[in-house]
């Protein structure tokens, strides 16, 4: 689909938001580059990247070796001395591989050598469970990132915010992870053709309500907003937050919300214990405690690995139901 | 194990065995393939098809108490060391009567009472486990006051020689010269990549020279070559020789996931006719009837037997019960013991 063709409003899937958000950041900046496992040749694995090596050629769109470390060492090379480098780490698991890299190099060169290093690096990734592709290829590591001081962390849940995300990182000069949603890449969604960016660490409302703010992140949200119907069908009207960038955090907006329905309940695909509710449940805890009329909810993955079994998987993965039955226990109504 | 590992020439037992366990890759594949197809067995199958040769050569010196390590193309390692197809196609449906309980699936399926240490979702997580079993293998070799080791085998691809674990683990294991056969599958490709585009050399064997241990190439594609092969590596690394590299030229004939994968256009049609002409199969096949080690007919009693036994574990792991939602949480940890 060429985005002239697209009427106004014009609608992309997700994984056509992405090639279109990486195509015009590469586009627009001549000193970007793309590398990762597959994203050239085969346009990845994902198919996300489809048609980048032909308009940009080999020099510009990079099959590298299997070497995930060298690939995040690549991008803080290269960004270090004036490179913008976009990066793809083909599922979020194999951040294992790179840990290091991410950790002690991207996020701290910077702080450690007194401000005096630049790291304009995008890393993109693909997180979730829901496709029975078992405990090494489903999960949610958002937290291990946003616990990281020197990162940015987004997790875009719609073709708009996908694309919006990947130009802004591309844009930024610090590091910024785009942690993308496998489970939702035949999503479609209106996608402006021109490029433009996010407010980083701008939280959106999803839905505006009164008796409860359910927080959510990823493809959760679309759980939530489920939840928001089958509670609205109950008489109980929920706002839904999609904090979208998690690192920086939108408190802000998130509170306001709180203050307003004096209900909350945080919801992730994450593991919970640890998991970036908790942080923003402790927040609400301390910023909005007097406003509180019941403790805050929480709904997330059980402490286990992601099963591969599909009867386990959704049994461990959050859904819609879970969401309403766990608001109508914090608003007594259950 | 029946044959000695020393001789030059396989028995015609050794001949035997190689041949019953590429066909029970083969169709165990061809079969889990076409469920995949059809949406039965869940999730993502990387099969072996046309890399036989690689793990029935080298299975076949081996005992339950050596151990391999495996990759996400991992089911022909599985059958070749010994695994029921029961269990193996249950695990794939993600039945509780499967290997792993339904819990792992395709890249997770293991059989550790036998030694296999696992399929692997991660690219060269292998190594490195398997130095760890040789380490315990030399470890209990000398406190049980044995001079023979039991040997750690791990399995992997050309890709996975570009990532640092491997490295890491070839190295560890010739400072410690422990009981390890490093078995590289070179099929030219890591997914869609071509082994030319991912490394700058085209034998991994050369990468032995730089860990100071033998670094060997074998034809893949002949059971018997990768069973010489392999056969005098392990039996150096069990008597305290220390590691070896082998490297095994071969082809997959299908996609990197799936019978006929994504489409992509990667690869020739012709390239893969090339490597077809030399299946591991049929080669093995032909030398067994021109040896008069089997006949036409007895060769296809194999085949019908293994069919016979895969239809009836299909049906089995289609009737078996699947897993109880409420012991999601249970085998996250070992129960610790009461003080
Ligand atoms: C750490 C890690 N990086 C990337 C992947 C994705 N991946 C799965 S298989 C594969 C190719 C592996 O190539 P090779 O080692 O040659 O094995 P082959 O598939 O050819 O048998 C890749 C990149 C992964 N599973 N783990
Ligand atoms: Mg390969």
């Amino acid at each position: 689909m060429t985005a002239a063709e697209a009427p106004a409003g014009r609608q992309l899937v997700y994984t056509l938001a992405i090639t279109e958000g990486v195509r015009q950041a590469l586009q627009e900046e001549p000193l970007a580059f793309m590398a990762g496992e597959d994203v050239a040749g085969a346009g990845s694995v994902f198919g996300i990247y489809r048609g980048l090596l032909d308009e940009f050629g080999p020099d510009r769109v990079i099959d590298t070796p299997i070497s995930e470390s060298g690939i995040i060492g690549l991008a803080v090379g290269a960004g270090a001395t004036g490179l913008k480098p976009i990066v793809d780490i083909m599922f979020m698991d194999f951040i294992g591989e790179c840990m290091d890299e991410i950790v002690n190099q991207l996020a701290k060169m910077r702080y450690m050598f007194g401000g005096k290093a630049t790291l304009p690096v995008t890393v993109l990734t693909m997180s979730g469970a829901g496709m029975n592709l078992a405990a090494q290829h489903s999960q949610s590591l958002e937290a291990w990132l946003c616990h990281t001081p020197g990162l940015k962390v987004v997790m875009p849940a719609t073709a708009y915010d996908v694309k919006g995300a990947i130009i802004t990182a591309a844009r930024e000069p610090n590091p910024v992870f785009v942690v993308m949603c496998k489970g939702l890449m035949a999503l479609p969604g209106e996608v402006p053709e021109e490029p433009y960016t996010l407010p980083i660490g701008k939280a959106v409302v999803r839905r505006e309500g009164d008796s409860l703010t359910i927080v959510a992140h990823g493809r959760m949200i679309h759980e939530a907003t489920k939840a928001a119907d089958i509670l609205e069908g109950e008489g109980v009207s929920a706002e839904v937050i999609d904090p979208l960038w998690l690192q920086p955090l939108d408190t802000e907006t998130i509170i306001n919300s709180v203050s307003k329905t004096h209900n909350a309940l945080v919801v992730h695909e994450a593991v919970r214990f640890g998991g970036v509710g908790a942080e923003i449940a402790a927040q609400i805890a301390e910023l909005a405690f007097d406003y509180l009329d019941a403790p805050v909810g929480r709904v997330a993955a059980p402490f286990s690995p992601v099963p591969f079994s599909p009867v386990l998987e959704q049994t461990y993965v959050p859904n819609a139901e879970r969401i309403a039955a766990e608001a109508r226990q914090i608003l007594g109504t259950g | 194990m029946a044959n000695s590992s020393q001789a030059m020439e396989p028995s015609e037992e050794v001949l035997k065995d190689l041949h019953f366990r590429m066909v029970r890759i083969r169709h165990f594949e061809e079969e889990a393939g076409k469920l995949m197809e059809q949406g039965k067995s869940p999730g993502a199958l990387h099969l072996y098809i046309g890399e036989e040769a690689v793990a029935s050569g080298v299975m076949v010196h081996l005992s339950d108490q050596d151990q391999i390590t495996s990759t996400h193309r991992g089911h022909g390692h599985l059958v070749a060391k010994g695994g029921e197809f029961k269990k193996m196609y249950a695990e794939l449906y993600g039945r509780e009567t499967g290997y792993n309980k339904g819990r792992g699936g395709s890249m997770h399926i293991s059989n550790v009472d036998a030694g296999m240490l696992g399929a692997n979702g991660i690219v060269a997580a292998g190594p490195p486990i398997a130095v760890g079993a040789a380490f315990s293998n030399k470890y209990l070799a000398r406190i049980e006051g044995r001079d023979s080791m039991n040997v750690a085998v791990p399995f992997f691809g050309d890709g996975a020689t570009n990532e640092g674990a491997f490295h890491e683990a070839a190295n560890m294991a010739a400072i410690w010269k422990l009981p390890v056969v490093f078995i590289c599958e070179n099929n030219g490709f890591g997914e869609f990549t071509r082994q030319e585009d991912h490394q700058a050399i085209s034998d991994i064997a050369d990468r032995a020279a730089g860990y100071g241990m033998p670094g060997v190439i074998c034809d893949g594609m002949d059971a018997v070559a990768v069973w010489e092969a392999a056969g005098e590596a392990i039996e150096r690394a069990r008597s305290g020789g220390g590691p070896t590299l082998v490297e095994c030229k071969t082809y997959r004939y299908v996609d990197h996931v799936g019978l006929r994968g994504i489409g992509l256009n990667y690869r020739t049609d012709e390239e893969l006719e090339e490597w077809k002409k030399r299946d591991p199969i049929e080669q093995h096949e032909k030398r067994l009837v021109e040896m008069g080690v089997m006949t036409e007919d007895e060769i296809q009693a194999v085949h019908d037997a293994v069919m016979a036994d895969i239809t009836e574990s299909i049906e089995f792991a289609e009737n078996s019960p699947l897993p109880d939602p409420a012991d999601l949480l249970n085998d996250v940890y070992t129960p610790t013991a009461a003080s």
